[in-house]
């Protein structure tokens, strides 16, 4: 009888990491659908682009580093990064812009510290950084929502998508699809109080409910994935909770001059960022404790650099930041484990 | 009902029980041979009290323990001890260990017993007592004594007692099949449980999983004036486990470190209960118990009383293995069970269950991917610790970190492992880390105390000269007076016979060292008379006695009599010029060490530098020695001079003498090879003339090797002995060094250097006085 010894437990969960980004995976369609309908193809093309390099880049360091392939490709975290990359570059951006950012992104970011578990940053945040500082012109023509351009429902069409994507198209295409994001008139509003700019812009008066439903569609991917127990409550709920209370102090205080907490919490990438980034497991703080401090102090710097930074949006910027600090988080955010009085401090304790 | 609490993390790995609480539980059927371990249970290993060839009855008491934490054995049936010897036990290392095997005698017959009549009217440290002697230890997996917890209220305040009905882990059924079918067996057990602790409460905690087993004991806790109250728990794994079911009843958190008993509260599981009673009143011991025989390898899976002893394969035969289906064997459950390679390793007390599972049932874990740290385990561990960050520190062997981390608080149930979606086995990470802390720390203890033996013996070293200084200083001292008052009343007296009385110091030394070695020998021959209980264990005490006493005789008349000689006769300058010499090698040599020693970062380093200074102050002494007996020109006595001659000649009269027996051989060969006459008779007179001196080298020589000796014998020494015992020394120091290259462990070396450097010491000495006298 070949009988063999091993270490227990003999039984597992029938689970896997290819399972758990899966599921991130589906959580995502709802924001991509609703971005494809209301900025139209550029998302999708996009999308397939970086998943398709990211795949790509991903076997070739897998490759140089001499790990199996097969394995490590099928756990679909390359897929992962991809699309949260390509949904938070604009729609029209050139192929390069996407393919510069996912070359960063998967083997500068992940691969050169060690792969998959063992990158201090997230990769699609580490890229985007990259790319909007880079190219700052690219990264900040972001398409108008269908709802906005001129009297009608209409949106770029497939090939004109394409071709500003891989070719070239002229100016007036940009011109007549792409404007301002809401957070780029909020910031850039030239003397005028936050009342005025709303009743005066396009965007804010008539095209920020895309914008709005869009985030909401990322919040009900990322109540999927809380009922699904792929991540806790903690990171998400205490960002959202850090930047609605610090908007409502400055905004409760200066309503003309700051923006208002709701507009805060339902424009640019704050959903996205609450529920697909914060949530990154490997770069976000261990412990329950741990990560509603990281998660509120990544509310805190959203607002702080959206309010007075250079970028409008500030997501990306902030979770580097926040990365960062995790490990630091981490050795103070032990939780205290049954039997003890409290919780041990730090990387050297009295229990030593 | 009591309110349910709850405790962090736990999981629900799916149930597989109901298919083992079909059938009522059967009767295993007895094999032809049992084997029964000693260790069954935790603390020390029983005492096998029988030996091969002896017949035991069934309940016999085989094995005793030998410590407060043990746990006494009996046989499980009747028949005879064929072996005592090393085999498989169920243990996660699958190691062997000391078993008594019994051949079955197939009449199954009990050795005379009987219950207590009224355990009430017993004393309570007599009931504990029985209990112990009946070999009760916990059934619900770890294997405690079960007296040893009895004896808990004795030194605690025992509020409450909690029987752990749990059976939280998956597939197990033997305790809801005895709760279901021998409940007032239970209940029996408990009430002598409580009789002895004396709760005031007693919690009986058990998973909603089990209806009938509730019904059965609410059933027969109508009739018991105890308060008793069964507190109905969510099925959750870990919830049978000990602190965390004490969490679930009472919300309390037994401190890290602790035991129960030191919140109040005594746990005891539902088996031991039953076992209990069954001893209490039958007077029968442990040697059988309810197991669970399932998985989907047996046909029929179902619980069965088995006997102690019995193989695995016995049990599964009895529920109708399918051998081709069968991939892992699993002793317990299949989250912290045990699995083994063979199926004829027998159950023990603590077998609660078998899981003959199939490859499809219990699959290879696939490869562990990357740690993404999601942080699930977190959600699950009912420890509240942070598994994926001791996972990290024990990968990183970053024990601080991971200690720091409350390792020591994971009670390794592989909640953790089951949730992890990269298929990580996070507790043998934990294992690992554990057994290398340990390891640290053991090595970390014998270094100090190492460390502890040296510098008292440094300190030993350094009182003994300090005491030696004052003694000759003192009798310096004395002696000056002494010579002070001769001279002031007898001017005239001769010196000469006060120093022909005084004792010589190298023949004291000699009978010293002798009956230090005598010593030694009679101690070891006693030492080993003892390991093995000799019978001549009193002649050989009373030889090394004899001994001791003797060997203390010497080291005293050598202590009274050497530092006065040394100083009355003067010392040989010769000697002392080797001895600084000596010295001086030696301290070079320990200079040499310790450099190489700190240039390459050595352990050893302090110890050298304790060592350097010792012989630094030796190889000062050994030269101040020398230089002042050198600047004591009147000191000299005339027979050196006499017979530097003579010791010059001895070897070269030793030379002449082989040089001659190799000439005359010589001569004789050529004369026996040669045929002409002339040569012949012209070799025969070489011959001759050879053969003369040959002869008269030979007994030159003789007469010079006799005046040595006589000369050595004058100063009470053999050289023939000196001889040997110095080519002894030096055997004796070679051999040293060799074990020393072998020795493996610290103590042992440490051991080993101590006698090396006396073996040295006396190798030196005997050699310096051998080369004085050749």
């Amino acid at each position: 009888m070949a009988l063999i010894r091993l270490s227990s437990p003999h039984v597992s969960k029938a689970n896997s990491t290819a399972n758990v980004m899966r599921l991130v995976l589906i959580a995502t369609l709802p924001g991509i659908l609703a971005m494809t309908f209301f900025f139209g193809w550029g998302t999708l093309i996009q999308i397939a682009l970086a998943c398709s390099l990211a795949l790509a880049f991903e076997a070739a360091a897998l490759k140089l580093r001499k790990r199996p392939l097969g394995f490590f490709l099928s756990d679909g975290s390359a897929l992962v990064t991809a699309i949260l990359l390509a949904v938070a570059i604009p729609p029209f951006s050139a192929w390069w812009v996407t393919a510069t950012g996912i070359f960063f992104a998967i083997v500068i970011a992940k691969h050169l510290y060690g792969g998959l578990g063992n990158n201090p940053f997230n990769p699609a945040m580490v890229a985007y950084a990259l790319l909007l500082v880079s190219f700052p012109v690219e990264m900040t023509r972001w398409t108008s929502p269908m709802t906005q351009h001129g009297g009608g429902w209409e949106i770029a069409g497939f090939i004109d998508t394409l071709q500003a994507i891989f070719g070239s198209v002229d100016a007036v295409f940009y011109d007549s699809f792409t404007g301002a994001t809401p957070l780029d008139v909020l910031k850039h509003r030239g003397g005028l109080t936050t009342e005025e700019l709303w009743r005066q812009s396009d965007v804010l008066s008539s095209g920020v409910g895309a914008w709005y439903a869009v985030s909401a569609a990322w919040f009900m991917g990322g109540i999927f994935l809380l009922s699904r127990k792929i991540f806790t409550w903690h990171a998400p709920l205490s960002m959202l909770i850090a930047l609605f209370l610090t908007a409502s102090a400055f905004y409760g205080f200066d309503p003309d001059n700051y923006v208002n907490p709701v507009v805060h919490l339902s424009v640019g990438a704050t959903m996205l960022g609450a529920f697909f980034i914060a949530t990154d497991p490997v770069t976000s703080a261990t412990s329950n404790k741990g990560k509603m401090v990281f998660g509120a102090l990544l509310g805190v710097l959203i607002y702080v650099i959206r309010t007075w930074g250079n970028y409008p949006d500030a997501v990306a910027f902030a979770v580097l930041l926040m990365n960062l600090c995790a490990p630091f988080i981490d050795q103070y955010t032990q939780p205290r484990s049954f039997g003890h009085t409290r919780a041990n401090r730090g990387m050297k304790g009295k229990n030593q | 009902m009591s309110k349910v609490f709850s405790f962090h993390g736990g999981i629900h790995p799916p149930g597989n029980k109901k298919r083992s609480t079909r059938a009522a539980i059967g009767k295993a059927p007895l094999p032809k041979t049992l084997v029964v371990p000693m260790q069954q249970h935790i603390g020390g290993p029983a005492d096998p009290l029988v030996k091969i060839g002896d017949q035991v009855l069934k309940g016999q008491l085989i094995a005793e323990p030998i410590s407060r934490i043990s746990a006494a054995i009996h046989a499980p049936t009747s028949g005879k001890v064929v072996d005592v010897a090393a085999y498989p036990i169920p243990h996660a290392s699958g190691l062997s260990e000391e078993c008594i095997v019994i051949e079955s005698d197939g009449e199954d017959r009990w050795i005379e017993h009987q219950g207590l009549d009224d355990y009430r009217q017993l004393r309570r440290q007599d009931l504990i007592e029985h209990i112990r002697n009946c070999g009760i230890a916990g059934m619900g997996g770890a294997g405690f004594p079960t007296d040893v917890k009895l004896h808990l209220s004795e030194d605690h305040i025992v509020n409450t007692l909690i029987i752990n009905a749990a059976e939280c882990e998956p597939y197990i059924t033997a305790d809801d099949m005895l709760m279901r079918e021998r409940a007032h067996e239970v209940l029996g057990g408990i009430e002598i449980i409580a009789h002895l602790l004396r709760p005031s409460h007693v919690l009986i905690g058990i998973e909603d999983n089990k209806p009938n087993a509730i019904h059965a004991l609410e059933a027969v806790l109508k009739d018991t004036e105890l308060n008793i109250d069964i507190v109905v728990v969510p099925t959750k794994y870990p919830s049978g486990g000990e602190r965390q079911l004490i969490k679930l009843l009472t919300d309390l958190e037994v401190p890290s470190g602790r035991i129960p008993a030191d919140i109040g509260i005594v746990c005891q599981n539902v088996g031991t209960t039953a076992a209990v009673y069954r001893a209490v009143h039958y007077g029968e011991p442990l040697i059988s118990r309810i197991v669970t025989v399932t998985g989907d390898a047996v046909l029929h899976p179902r619980n069965l009383e088995t006997l102690i002893g019995t193989p695995f394969s016995t049990l599964l035969e009895a529920c109708d293995l399918r051998p081709e289906a069968l991939s892992k064997l699993v002793m317990g459950g299949p989250m912290m069970g045990v699995t083994v390679e063979n199926d004829q390793i027998p159950v023990i007390k603590t077998t609660n269950c078998l899981i003959a599972a199939t490859a499809q049932e219990m699959p290879l874990a696939p490869p562990a991917q990357a740690c993404i740290r999601c942080g699930m385990c977190e959600q699950a561990c009912p420890a509240e610790l942070l598994p994926q960050q001791l996972y990290w520190f024990a990968k990183g062997r970053e024990f601080d970190k991971a200690k720091h981390h409350n390792l020591f608080d994971c009670i390794e149930c592989g909640a953790c492992a089951y949730v992890c979606p990269s298929n990580i086995p996070l507790v043998q990470y934990y294992r690992y880390a554990k057994s290398e802390i340990r390891t640290e720390q053991r090595d970390q203890q014998k270094a100090d105390h190492a460390r502890q033996r040296f510098e008292a013996r440094q300190a030993r070293l350094e009182r003994e000269v300090a005491e030696k200084e004052a003694r000759r200083k003192a009798r310096a001292e004395e002696a000056a007076k002494a010579q002070q008052q001769k001279a002031a009343t007898q001017s005239d007296a001769s010196p000469q016979p006060a120093a022909a009385a005084e004792p010589d110091a190298k023949q004291l030394k000699t009978a010293a060292a002798v009956a230090r070695t005598k010593l030694k020998k009679a101690q070891k021959a006693y030492d080993e008379a003892v390991g093995t209980n000799a019978d001549n264990l009193a002649e050989l005490e009373a030889a090394l006695n004899d001994a001791r006493s003797k060997a203390e005789a010497a080291e005293k008349a050598l202590a009274a009599g050497a530092p006065a000689t040394e100083e009355g006769s003067g010392d040989d300058l010769k000697q002392l010029k080797v001895a600084a010499a000596v010295a001086r090698t030696k301290l070079k040599k320990a200079q040499d060490a310790l450099k190489n020693a700190e240039d390459k970062g050595l352990d050893g380093v302090d110890k050298l530098r304790a060592t350097l200074v010792t012989l630094e102050n030796k190889a000062e002494e050994a030269q101040q020695a020398y230089e002042q007996a050198a600047n004591k020109p009147a000191s000299p006595s005339p027979a050196p001079t006499e017979e530097k001659p003579a010791e010059v000649d001895i070897k070269a009269l030793k030379q002449q003498v082989s040089i001659m027996r190799t000439k005359l051989k010589k001569a004789e060969s050529a004369l026996d090879g040669c045929e002409d006459e002339a040569e012949i008779a012209r070799m025969k007179t070489e011959v001759n003339e050879l053969k003369q001196r040959f002869e008269q080298a030979t007994a030159e020589f003789d007469k010079a090797e006799q005046a040595l000796i006589e000369r050595a014998a004058k100063s009470g020494i053999d050289l023939k002995q000196l001889r040997i015992d110095a080519a002894m020394a030096r055997a004796a120091v070679t051999k040293g060094e060799r074990s020393l290259s072998k020795a493996d462990n610290d103590d042992e070396r440490s051991q080993i250097e101590q006698e090396l450097t006396s073996a040295r010491a006396k190798a030196d000495e005997l050699n310096l006085t051998l080369s004085q006298y050749e």
